[in-house]
């Protein structure tokens, strides 16, 4: 259907968008490779103007000879997979509730989306002070008049509450979705099957799951490629600190707090293979029901 | 699936739906209520802060130390600056896709959303070291760019669903009438494609206004939004939960309010080709 | 660009107007208490010079990651920043910092404590001025020492305040006999343990720069420092830093805090601490080893080297760190509340005499001693640090696995033995070894 001439223009269309991106990624990218491969110390007074000195594959090796590195691996996905867990299951339930006939369906809906307006430094700091805070917190307050000894949240449990906090912000975000899919669930069809005597189950795992598959694979990948990149909310909580240290976090570490460029790039070398993989795969899952 | 149910159901489907929501919701409010307690109030029982007297010492303490109109510009002009020059990058690129696409077309779109896998503090050196090279530091265009530059792939994915659901045959009847590429964009497509534009734009400028990392690392006093000004009040000596409270709904406020007025619009938009 | 020069064109006019060559300076500075003040009082320099200021305020950590990116990139986004006694040194070695050496006369750069302004130079050339400086203390709560049957000394031992902090225990009145920090972070619970290390014998290096977790005097800190905390210390003192014990005490929930000399101010401020009039104050406690436990800081403003406005960097500086300013604040908020422990003449001064906490605050200055601050030698300068590039990262994880012992999540054996295999590896791939 498409002309020759359509095509070109599509290409002159597209031009912009893929060399921008393509500049974005690619200078950031070669940079960090380039640094990757130096010893790059600026607080030692190395940089660019001096020359750099090459140094092979050693930031490479170094960066997951730490023993920091296996647990950053560990910790990132736990988190990763924790908040997508959270939130995909309560984002079905909560959707499945919105659609329901109710009254102040709208100011619902916004008291439920809401945290997904709140910028990431803020829902973390009000978190680990108003809330989590064992002294001052409020759950602190809570379980002391009740007699029970308040909960350090982050410190026992610290993976725990940062999947809690995220979890918080992005369940909007995974509700919103699945609801504008749930809204197009056919009711006609879900009546029949219910008029057959499908029990509630069965027609949740026959006709309402399925629906939603898309809707599914889009919040885990969208949510992914953000919370693989999480930052602020653990830099303002723990610090890194009680095993919340992700590979970001890590990188971070290596790069601002030890002052080591290349020690740092080269684990962001490493980020970005990790990236690759998990959105190669999440892509191939992605593709093929966007396809459908 | 609305359906005509018993009052007792809606009834009980009301109370659960508030319940939650309220739950959700609560930490809001709360900052909300601390933000209006003296700092002495502020880290006491919750029964105890409600029935503390209210005042609005915080918010001009937070007035007096720090410029929030400087840094709440700051951050309008950047979240509504990136997102328009992004969608004037992506609409076009996002038209292309959907009505002449290729082999590629679907590889090019992954590809496009890898670019925000990169790690923001792994590139940190890199892109402080170009900006200082462009003289970009502390300035709103580089930082419009770079917002630009982080969302444009979320941006081209969205619209790229919604153009595709608009039905080919439409352009084809317009082409038959003699329409050019460029009036059929103006006229044909971009009325049908607004809803899809319109959430894109929602999304981008929350995202865009929420961004806390490339905002306070690239900035000093001319371009900082509020996110810098946030910054300022955490943790900081002595008692700090109302000014903290305070400063948050300073920053969080412009934001919800342009959500609550437009989550009608948000919800109906938000489907990123989930829907079919 | 357009709006560079837009900016450019507005300032020359400003400065037309004054008569004088009027800038505006870009100063990045911390989020505490003395900092805020100054930026209420900046109209006063406006006034004095022409110039104007714009302040960017961040939280500490943010602050340091800030400045930190900006001078070793050359960026030159802040024309004053304000550093520590740790980068100080660093950075000026490296020709970062513009030298102070030329500070007029009448600011006398003689008067500033020749501790603070030792920390702060580099082969006797001052780079960054100090703002105010610090020691670390005993404050302790006299009513709670005197139900407990005690008195404190004026030097106690770490014996006496271990006994003394489980006597003033009331877990049931939420009465925590100690509090100390033990927030990961070098500058946090980091700066603590290294301190308190120091009365027990402890080093970070030996001469080699090798790391020395693995020997019995820091196995003797954590252990003694984690003993006593889980006897007395408040529940959750793994993510207590300074601020979170600062509020504690306030609300009277401790018998005894260690920690930096500027709190004193705090705690005595009947506004904010119900339990103003009941602190009394001793130097930071002992092994009997010869080195008390107390560290020495200054927060100090410096200029980067390559900035466009050095003169009136300068002049601020001069403003902000002279007696004249503390004359300032002294009329609007009263003495106890002016930028202490950087300048002689302060404790000289008959005004300042009468503040409670004056005098212990500055013999705990003159008893830290930055260029020997260990039993045994050590090849770097610094009480609660070690003046080194590395530092910050490597006590950073340091710290981190000795939070995770104080929260239960790991034996002291195993966080001194982490500690040392990343301490190595880190100073290993700076090229030590």
């Amino acid at each position: 259907m498409a002309t020759q001439h359509s095509r070109s223009a599509a290409r002159f269309m597209m031009a912009p968008a893929v060399i921008l991106l393509l500049g974005w990624m690619l200078v950031p990218l070669v940079m960090t490779l380039f640094f990757s491969f130096k010893k790059y110390l600026p607080l030692r007074g190395d940089s660019m103007a001096n020359g750099l000195d090459w140094v092979g594959f050693e930031n490479y090796v170094r960066f997951v000879s730490s023993s920091s590195f296996w647990p950053s691996i560990w910790a990132t996905l736990i988190i990763v997979g924790g908040v997508l867990f959270i939130t995909v299951i309560l984002g079905i339930a909560l959707a499945l509730l919105l659609d329901q006939p109710m009254w102040g369906q709208g100011v619902v809906r916004i008291l439920v989306i809401a945290p997904f307006f709140v910028m990431p430094t803020v829902s973390a700091l009000l978190w680990k002070n108003m809330f989590m805070d064992p002294v001052n917190g409020f759950f602190a307050h809570m379980m002391k008049s009740v007699g029970m000894q308040p909960i350090e949240f982050l410190s026992q449990h610290s993976l725990l509450s940062i999947v809690m906090i995220v979890s918080w912000q992005w369940l909007p975000f995974a509700t919103l979705i699945l609801l504008t899919a749930t809204q197009s669930l056919d009711g006609e069809q879900l009546e029949a099957a219910e008029m057959d005597g499908a029990s509630w189950p069965s027609r949740f795992i026959h006709i309402i799951l399925p629906h939603l598959s898309r809707a599914i694979t889009v919040v885990i990948l969208i949510q992914t490629i953000f919370l693989l990149g999480i930052f602020a909310e653990i830099f303002v909580t723990t610090g890194g600190a009680f095993g919340t240290k992700t590979l970001t976090y890590l990188i971070y570490q290596r790069v601002l707090e030890s002052q080591n460029v290349g020690l740092g790039s080269a684990g962001g070398v490493y980020a970005i293979i990790l990236a690759n993989i998990v959105a190669i795969f999440l892509m191939r899952i992605v593709g093929k029901n966007l396809d459908a | 699936m609305a359906r005509a149910v018993t009052p007792r159901r809606k009834a009980v489907n009301t109370a659960i739906s508030w319940a939650i929501g309220l739950l959700i919701f609560f930490p809001i409010i709360w900052v909300f209520v601390l933000s209006f307690k003296a700092e002495g109030d502020a880290i006491k029982a919750p029964l105890e802060v409600l029935s503390s007297p209210w005042t609005l010492e915080s918010y001009s303490i937070v007035q007096e130390r720090s410029d929030y109109f400087k840094h709440f510009w700051n951050s309008v002009i950047l979240s509504v600056g990136s997102t328009f020059l992004g969608l004037l990058v992506a609409v076009p690129a996002a038209w292309a896709m959907a009505f002449v696409p290729g082999k590629r077309t679907k590889d090019v779109l992954m590809w496009m959303l890898s670019t925000k896998m990169l790690p923001a503090v792994g590139v940190l050196y890199p892109i402080y070291l170009l900006f200082i090279q462009l003289g970009l530091l502390d300035s709103r265009l580089g930082l419009v760019v770079v917002l630009m530059l982080i969302n444009l792939p979320i941006i081209i994915w969205m619209l790229y669903t919604y153009f595709r659901e608009i039905p080919g045959e439409i352009l084809e009847a317009a082409r038959m009438d003699g329409a050019t590429l460029r009036s059929e964009i103006l006229y044909i497509l971009t009325p049908m494609a607004v809803p899809g534009i319109a959430s894109t734009l929602l999304l981008n400028i929350i995202l865009a206004w929420n961004e806390a990392f490339w905002t306070l690392n690239l900035t000093a006093a001319n371009a900082a939004p509020l996110t810098a000004f946030i910054a300022s009040y955490s943790s900081p000596e002595g008692l700090f939960y109302a000014k903290l409270s305070a400063a948050s709904v300073m920053a969080i406020a412009p934001i919800l309010i342009m959500g609550w007025f437009s989550q009608k619009q948000l919800v109906r938009g938000l489907t990123f080709g989930a829907v079919k | 660009m357009k709006l560079k020069s837009l900016l450019l064109g507005a300032t020359v006019l400003a400065g037309a107007a004054f008569g004088v060559n009027a800038e505006t300076l870009t100063i990045a500075t911390v989020n505490n208490g003395d900092m805020i003040r100054m930026q209420g009082l900046t109209d006063d320099f406006t006034t004095k010079t022409g110039h104007t200021v714009e302040w960017v305020t961040l939280e500490e950590n943010v602050l340091r990651q800030r400045v930190t990116t900006d001078i070793s990139t050359k960026g030159g986004a802040f024309d004053i920043m304000t550093i520590g006694m740790y980068e100080t040194p660093i950075w000026g070695k490296n020709g970062w910092l513009v030298p102070l050496n030329d500070l007029s006369a009448e600011y006398n750069v003689d008067d500033i404590l020749p501790a603070m302004r030792g920390g702060l130079s580099v082969d006797g050339t001052l780079y960054a001025a100090p703002f105010y400086g610090e020691s670390s203390m005993i404050m302790y709560r006299t009513d709670l020492m005197e139900k407990a049957g005690l008195q404190m000394p004026e030097a106690p031992t770490w014996e006496f305040i271990r006994k003394a902090a489980a006597a003033m225990t009331d877990r049931d009145n939420e009465i925590n006999g100690i509090c100390l920090r033990g927030k990961a972070g070098w500058g946090e619970g980091g700066a603590f343990i290294t301190a308190m290390s120091n009365s027990f014998g402890a080093r970070w290096f030996d001469e080699e720069w090798n790391a020395q977790f693995d020997t019995k005097p820091w196995a003797d800190t954590l252990n003694f420092f984690v003993g006593m905390m889980n006897e007395s210390g408040p529940a959750g003192f793994a993510t207590n830093g300074f601020n979170e014990n600062l509020s504690l005490f306030q609300q009277g929930k401790c018998g005894m805090w260690i920690d930096a000399t500027v709190a004193a101010s705090f705690v005595t401020n009947p506004n904010d601490s119900t339990v103003a009039d009941k602190v009394g104050f001793a130097l930071a406690p002992d092994n009997g080893l010869g080195k008390r436990s107390n560290w020495l800081w200054a927060w100090a403003l410096a200029i980067p080297a390559g900035s466009q406005k050095i003169d009136a960097a300068k002049q601020f500086i001069e403003w902000a760190t002279s007696n004249g300013y503390i004359e300032l604040v002294a009329s609007k908020e009263g003495w106890a509340n002016v930028p202490p422990g950087a300048r002689i003449s302060l404790y000289e001064n008959p005004n300042y005499k009468d503040v409670p906490f004056a005098k212990m605050t500055l013999d705990s200055i003159l008893s830290a001693d930055p260029n020997n601050p260990t039993v045994d030698p050590v090849p770097y300068v610094g009480v609660q640090f070690a003046a080194i590039p590395e530092f910050a990262g490597i006590a950073t994880e340091v710290s981190q696995e000795f939070s995770a012992v104080y929260a239960g999540q790991q034996t002291v054996e195993e966080a001194l033995a982490k500690a040392q295999a990343l301490t190595n590896d880190a100073m290993e791939a700076a090229g030590y070894k």
